[in-house]
């Protein structure tokens, strides 16, 4: 097995870190090093261990055995403050801000600058203007409360926060998700400049692209185990696939069949709402899987939201099946057969203590009651397909959903849907944060789905799965619907051309040249 | 520069409309009252505020955790039961004296004059605090949410409380009744300062209540540097956010033990109040629990949110004042008592409901849910 | 598979615990009685019998502020909902007097429902400015005064009598119980109570009417709340100012000693069911003991703290 170079002296060296959670094993054995100035990055499906291991070495949760050495001297760490102490930092998945403190107060939160033994408010803002410039994202006034950031600023900000501490091991946990694409760019210049700085620098992502062009070397994890780690360039991206999920991988995407004039499920005709929304017209057809593309923040979440009944002030014509419809709330969109898979399944997909059973049942106990009572015999039947449809991997469907993993989550979100049968899937992003074996298998079913007659509308913000599993993508921007791209048209150039609102001659030219 | 003050009235609004609130209200009152904009009239109505403002102000630290603490009112008439037996000037005073179960508890001597009210004050605020501490710790070992966990301990206090004054009673110094309930004054010539309050320069200032001189220095002393230290700014993170607060490293234990102790000083600091001006001590439940209500009501007046993260002391006072003018007007406009409550009830749902109308405004129904 | 449905969900542990707690208050009760008067009243089923038919009025109350509990809000306006049910069916009189008096208690209900649900106000506040609204009400209506009506003969014979041998008051507060349960267990609306409880907006995106499930909690809250001051209208063959007082604090400590979760989305109904006969016969041992009222008063604060320590505490929050 090719470890580090033993030659050179690691920064951080794990050694036979072991952690089991309730019997669970999270990581079994480990060993793993990484050097100063070197991106490395961190793969795995979800559940492979990665997270705990950065938990391990953040201090968030301590290891049942094994030895963690930094800069050459054992260490063990209590609590995040302590690692932070030692220079050790993570910018975690789940975002660490505190959304009712400004962005000045979130940045310096763990040791503000001081006065007199109170926190000095306009030190703390030169800080936070400092920093924020630093990445390039001035823009971003201090005073402003985190809460009205949109996703991507906010991740921005914590990002910020991170380099305050002036990180020697910077850990970055899918910190570039919600990033929109010109921030990603200055992300990774920051990342360019710290590492030439000696900064070593851990990165988790999914994103295979990101990991290509950011990382010096990779390590792979699989069940708990680390499986390899090698230098840039030494494998290919499907090999780096296989090593993930352990077997071979027939074709990432499933394929798509010719398309046959359907007539339209849904049409939309001038939605507008607010600012957000812009005129927007679109029709989907019955066995059609249409993607929303653009860059973060363009609508498309909005428009969603639209559909499904959430937003007030709403107008146009919206059509399902031929009957103009008005959904006020997701309980009237619903009983027009529109689904909805939301952004965030933690906060709006799932109610995470109650059981996984619960949690399917609950958009369609009106179907399996009689009158105001549950048909509990009719329930479980239906939940037991539904579990069996979607490959829900479960001890018992009496356990917390909390207690699965990422992606068994979002398939217990879908499958919850899946039980009302509706004609309109509507996703938001439903892939993030999602491991690639379960990515696959999100594919296929909406491929199933749609050939089932389903209209899917679907929202990502990885460019790859709008190419990879749209029958038609249309591109999104400023509210407004500016492109769609369908056949041979649908590739990166013209969405990321489209994107940016240029014309796709200029870029498609300015990549030729 | 004007984007900043900008962002800052947007993210205080509920501040300055409590404020903007009490002062329509409070000129108009002072307008329609007979001997309006008169020192006697503000005494009377600082001495009236003083308590409930303490109790708001008491109540917010913990809402801003989002927490709730409903034992402010027992811990206000614990303490006030205490200062009955402690600041009654005389040596020895009336001993702190308790028949339980044929068990008899006295407390000795108690030093008198000056310095034994000046002790026995401390003593008192000393107590309130305990007893915030108290919750504190029940909270944040017991692990207990903190609605039932001073839901419960608010049961002890009160049950102290009528230990000590299973009757109203007690006495309180008459001259530390006269110097804290009047105007600056009456203060200064009852502690003998400034020529006993005729010195030129001090006339000026003479007519100010001293409740008011309170209001003003107790949040200035004790609020302001505690929203500006380390444990201050963790309280607010920890209401926004408690588990991001942990994973940044913030002391959130010893915050919210902080947190509830000084709820229980302000709390205590109303009840040695409300003991000064009544002259007694009286374990009142009723009353204790009205003070509770009411100092809820006023967070939220004062632009709290109850989910925690947003709001402040300051805010909640405003609020406290609001809902005590409110009151205010029954007096001149000649309201049937009868009808009083009623009219205080409906004003409450019609303050909280029209905050609440811009809910109706929301274009985004995901973000009423946050 | 054998062995998990042996174990004990965590729902179980309060609800034992509880029970347990229970049989120490009679034993407790039992040896202080003997020792001091020679007697044992406690085990005696016809003094039993009688506490509960005095603990039935608060069982009621319970199974409606457990409902709102388990949506996550709580109902403050409970003891002016209760007086102001009996006060109405009082000087209604006739055949109308309960109608009426569960009337007043739909009508509560639904304005704070409509508060809760579509203005959004913190129940904790709206519900007590209904509460204080309908004080505000009932002392202009009587004028501050006891009431000089009576209860009607149905409500005596519902509050007072007794059939086999047993209190009505008890096969009303069991119809009310097997009412609760099966809208818990049985049917959607329990199922949307629970989820709302948990997390609103996931509950929302699934399409559950919130809003109305919402209101209706609120109104089936004001209902119990109405049924028992017109029970206790009954009992004590009338109204009088601040007879709800006493009800709030112990309805919301019986739902919490029951293992209900005060931040809603947890408990089942059989804890909240011991938890008013631990409260109920706390109250009786404390009675026959002479305890003053400054005693009670810490003996109560105590065991709630007590039983919620016993219980296995929150999880710490790190993530």
């Amino acid at each position: 097995m090719p470890v580090a170079d033993p030659t050179q002296s690691a920064f951080l060296e794990l050694a036979g870190i072991s952690k089991r959670y309730a019997g669970v094993r999270a990581l079994e054995g480990v060993d793993f090093a990484c050097e100063r100035g070197k991106i490395h990055a961190v793969l795995g499906e979800n559940g492979a261990g990665k997270s705990t291991l950065i938990k391990i070495i953040a201090g968030v949760v301590q290891p049942d055995s094994g030895r963690m050495r930094l800069a050459g001297s054992e260490v063990s760490f209590a609590t995040p403050s302590a690692a932070n102490a030692a220079g050790v930092v993570c910018i975690f998945q789940e975002l660490s801000l505190m959304p009712d403190l400004s962005v000045a107060d979130n940045i310096s939160i763990a040791s503000p600058p001081r006065r007199f033994g109170l926190i000095d408010a306009k030190a703390q803002r030169r800080r936070a203007e400092e920093l924020l410039s630093e990445i390039g994202c001035e823009d971003v006034n201090p005073l402003r409360r985190v809460r009205d950031l949109p996703l991507s600023r906010r991740q921005v900000v914590e990002i910020a926060k991170a380099l305050g501490k002036r990180p020697q091991l910077l850990i970055l946990d899918e910190a570039t998700s919600a990033l929109t694409s010109a921030d990603v760019e200055k992300v990774y210049a920051m990342l360019a400049r710290l590492k030439a700085a000696g900064v070593a620098i851990l990165y988790i992502s999914h994103r295979m692209h990101e990991v290509e062009a950011l990382a010096d070397r990779a390590s792979v994890f699989r069940n708990g185990r680390h499986i390899e780690t090698f230098d840039k360039g030494r494998r290919s991206t499907a090999d780096i696939i296989q090593l993930m999920i352990g077997r071979d991988i027939a074709a990432q995407y499933p394929p798509k069949p010719a398309r046959n004039a359907a007539k339209p499920v849904l049409a939309l005709e001038n939605l507008c709402w607010e600012r957000q929304l812009d005129r927007i017209s679109l029709s989907i057809g019955a066995g059609e899987i249409v993607g929303l593309g653009g860059l973060d923040g363009q609508g498309q979440k909005s428009l969603l939201l639209a559909l499904f009944g959430v937003l007030r002030g709403v107008t146009g014509r919206l059509t399902v099946a031929d009957r103009e419809v008005r959904p006020g709330s997701p309980a009237a969109a619903k009983s027009v057969g529109i689904a909805l898979v939301p952004e965030d399944r933690k906060t709006e997909g799932l109610m995470l203590p109650m059981s996984i059973a619960d949690n399917l049942a609950i958009a369609s106990l009106d179907a399996l009651s009689t009158g105001p009572f549950i048909d509990t015999g009719r329930e479980r039947t239906a939940i037991q397909r539904a579990i069996a449809r979607l490959q829900i991997k479960l001890d018992a469907a009496s356990d917390a959903v909390s207690t699965l993993s990422g992606g068994n989550q979002q398939k217990v979100v879908l499958a919850k849907w899946l039980m009302t049968d509706p004609r309109i899937i509507l996703l938001n992003d439903p892939t993030r944060g999602i491991d690639v074996g379960t990515k696959q298998e999100l594919y296929r079913l909406m491929r199933e789905l749609a050939d089932q007659g389903a209209a899917i509308l679907f929202y990502s913000t990885d460019y790859d799965e709008l190419i990879g599993c749209c029958d038609r993508v249309v591109i999104m921007y400023d509210g407004r619907i500016v492109r769609e791209l369908e056949g041979d048209d649908l590739t990166e150039t013209n969405i990321v051309a489209s994107s940016l609102n240029v014309d796709t001659d200029t870029a498609a030219g300015a990549a030729h040249a | 520069m004007l984007d900043d003050i900008a962002i800052r009235i947007r993210q205080n609004i509920g501040l300055v409309t409590a404020i903007l609130l009490f002062c329509a209200l409070y000129i108009f009152y002072n307008a329609a009252h007979p001997r309006g904009f008169s020192s006697a009239v503000l005494v009377q109505n600082g001495d009236e505020i003083f308590a409930l403002a303490m109790l708001a102000m008491a109540q917010t630290v913990p809402v801003l955790m989002s927490g709730l603490d409903l034992s402010v009112g027992a811990v206000m008439t614990m303490v006030g039961c205490f200062a009955s037996y402690l600041l009654t000037g005389a040596a020895g005073g009336a001993p702190l004296h308790l028949d339980m179960f044929g068990v008899h508890l006295g407390l000795g001597t108690f030093p008198g004059g000056v310095s034994g009210i000046l002790l026995g004050i401390a003593v008192c605020l000393a107590i309130g605090a305990a007893a915030g501490f108290i919750n504190g710790c029940v909270v944040v070992y017991g692990r207990i949410q903190p609605i039932i966990a001073t839901l419960a301990t608010g049961a002890v206090y009160i049950g102290i409380a009528l230990f000590l004054r299973p009757t109203p009673g007690g006495k309180i110094d008459v001259d530390l009744n006269w110097a804290l309930t009047n105007s600056l004054g009456d203060f200064a010539s009852t502690v003998h300062i400034f020529d006993d309050g005729a010195a030129a320069w001090f006339a000026p200032f003479a007519w100010i209540p001293v409740p008011f001189v309170l209001l003003v220095l107790i949040p200035l002393l004790v609020w302001v540097p505690f929203r500006r230290s380390v444990l201050g700014r963790a309280v607010y993170a920890i209401g926004s956010a408690e588990g991001a607060a942990y994973m940044s490293g913030l002391p959130i234990e010893r915050a919210k033990i902080a947190a509830f102790t000084l709820a229980g000083f302000f709390a205590g600091c109303g009840g040695l109040f409300l003991a000064i001006q009544t002259s007694s001590g009286n374990a009142d439940i009723p009353q204790a629990g009205a003070y509770t209500l009411n100092s809820i009501a006023s967070v939220v007046i004062g632009g709290t949110s109850l989910l925690g993260g947003t709001g402040s002391a300051i805010g909640s006072i405003f609020g406290a004042m609001v809902l005590r003018v409110i009151s205010f007007f029954f007096r001149i406009f000649d309201i049937a008592p009868l009808l009083q409550p009623l009219f205080e009830g409906v004003i409450l749902l019609a303050a909280v409901s029209i905050g609440a109308l811009g809910m109706l405004r929301v274009k985004n129904t995901l973000e009423l849910f946050r | 598979m054998t062995a998990a449905s042996f174990s004990l969900s965590r729902d179980d542990r309060p609800i034992l615990i509880a029970a347990a707690f229970i049989v120490v208050i009679l034993v407790a009760g039992t040896v202080y009685t003997f020792a001091r008067f020679g007697s044992a009243p406690l085990l005696s089923p016809a003094y039993l019998l009688q506490q509960l038919q005095i603990g039935a009025f608060l069982g009621i109350v319970s199974a409606g502020m457990m409902i709102v509990i388990l949506i996550a809000q709580i109902d403050l306006s409970v003891p002016w909902t209760l007086a102001a049910a009996a006060m109405m069916a009082t000087s209604v009189g006739g055949p109308l007097a309960i109608p009426v008096g569960l009337g007043v208690g739909v009508l509560v209900g639904l304005v704070n429902g409509v508060g809760v649900a579509y203005l959004r106000v913190p129940s904790m506040i709206f519900t007590l400015g209904v509460n204080a609204v309908m004080r505000g009400l009932m002392v202009a209506h009587t004028g501050g005064y006891a009431p000089q009506t009576g209860a009607t003969d149905l409500m005596r014979m519902l509050a007072g009598d007794r059939t086999l041998g047993i209190p009505n008051a008890l096969f009303v507060w069991a119809a009310v119980s097997v009412l609760v349960v099966v809208i818990l267990q049985r049917m959607s609306l329990g199922r949307y109570i629970y989820a709302i409880g948990n997390k609103e907006a996931a509950a929302y995106l699934a399409g559950v009417n919130t809003r109305r499930v919402t209101v209706v909690c609120f109104v089936l809250c004001g209902l119990a709340a109405a049924l028992a001051g017109v029970l206790l209208a009954g009992y004590s063959t009338k109204a009088y100012q601040g007879m709800g007082d006493a009800y709030l604090l112990p309805s919301i400590a019986a739902v919490v000693i029951g293992g209900t979760n005060i931040l809603g989305g947890r408990g089942r109904y059989l804890g909240t069911l011991i938890g008013v006969v631990l409260i109920v016969l706390l109250n009786s041992v404390l009675s026959i003991m002479e305890m003053p009222e400054a005693g009670r008063q810490v003996i109560y604060g105590l065991v709630i703290i007590f039983m919620l320590l016993v219980y296995g505490r929150g999880e710490r929050v790190t993530s």
